[in-house]
């Protein structure tokens, strides 16, 4: 239990501080990084709390695709735009805003009434943290999972009518022409000789 | 030894820096998007901690679908930026003020 206790401290700490580094670095680049960073540290502590499969997910899925699908915008747009001023001032809000949420939710989560639930005991060897949230998913929430598959539809079909562009100097093919042509469009039949040169 | 207090303060604080990081960075928008996605993920850490410490596994499949919503939410927000970039050539989100009610 004590080295579960040690392990969240580890990756609490690096947690918080690859999130700082993150929302307050000036390299772009350097910040997407600690944003992947932080996320594989939340993915850890997830599997701390035995919920492996979403722990994989976020590592395969959302790190993977995701975040990097966000750090080679970062790249394209970073290029071009290398530094946008920064205002110091909103420093002191931002600062104030935090402390000011930290404290509320630390006096509401450790006041006396806030009772202490029991650690769960781990999970037998043989409970499958996919199979049990399988049999959750496709049954009491399948309507929210097809409304979650259709939101990613739009999304897709949405970043591609976004970022669609067409150039009218681009040479592209044409279906529609091309099943349309038929045999004495392309075709010429000669008597054999060999054509006069043009 | 672990409580639920310890993983929601954690929490906590890690939306407490997305939320910062909102403001100090209210000019450039990737860097808006990064926080909107580390307060997100504060939001699904809270959920799974409490799924765990309760024995109720709602609290999983919610986090799925806060996760599936969240990449919906960074596909189209990127896809915006490129599209802003590519015709101002700059994502400073004070340029971005022409349109006024």
């Amino acid at each position: 239990m004590a080295f579960q206790t040690l392990l969240f401290y580890l990756f609490g700490t690096v947690l918080l501080a690859a999130a700082t580094a993150a929302v307050t670095l000036r390299n772009m680049v350097h910040a997407a990084l600690s944003l992947i960073l932080s996320f594989f540290t939340a993915a850890m502590l997830w599997m701390l709390l035995e919920a492996e499969f979403l722990s994989i997910l976020l590592v395969l899925v959302y790190i993977g695709a995701v975040l990097v699908l966000f750090l080679f915008v970062v790249m394209m747009v970073e290029r071009h735009t290398p530094t946008i001023h920064r205002r110091r001032n909103y420093r002191i809000v931002a600062s104030a805003v935090a402390a000011v949420m930290v404290a509320e939710l630390g006096m509401a989560l450790l006041a006396p009434d806030f009772s202490p639930i029991a650690q769960p005991l781990p999970a037998p060897l043989e409970y499958s943290n996919t199979k049990a949230l399988g049999s959750v998913l496709y049954t009491d929430y399948a309507l929210a999972f097809e409304a979650a598959a259709v939101a990613l539809l739009v999304a897709i079909v949405g970043a591609i009518a976004l970022t669609l562009r067409v150039r009218p100097d681009h040479h592209r093919q044409n279906p529609a022409r091309q099943s349309r042509v038929r045999k004495q469009d392309r075709l010429r039949l000669t008597d054999g000789r060999s054509e006069p040169p043009c | 030894m672990l409580s639920l207090t310890h993983f929601m303060l954690l929490s906590g604080a890690l939306f407490a820096i997305g939320v910062a990081g909102v403001f100090v960075n209210r000019r450039h928008a990737l860097v808006l998007l990064m926080s909107l996605e580390l307060i997100l993920l504060a939001v699904n850490t809270n959920l799974i901690a409490a799924s765990h410490y309760l024995q109720d596994l709602a609290g999983q499949a919610f986090a799925l679908f806060v996760l599936t919503i969240a990449a919906a939410e960074i596909a189209i927000g990127l896809a915006i930026v490129v599209v802003v970039f590519r015709s101002r050539e700059t994502i400073d989100a004070e340029d971005l003020s022409e349109v006024r009610g």
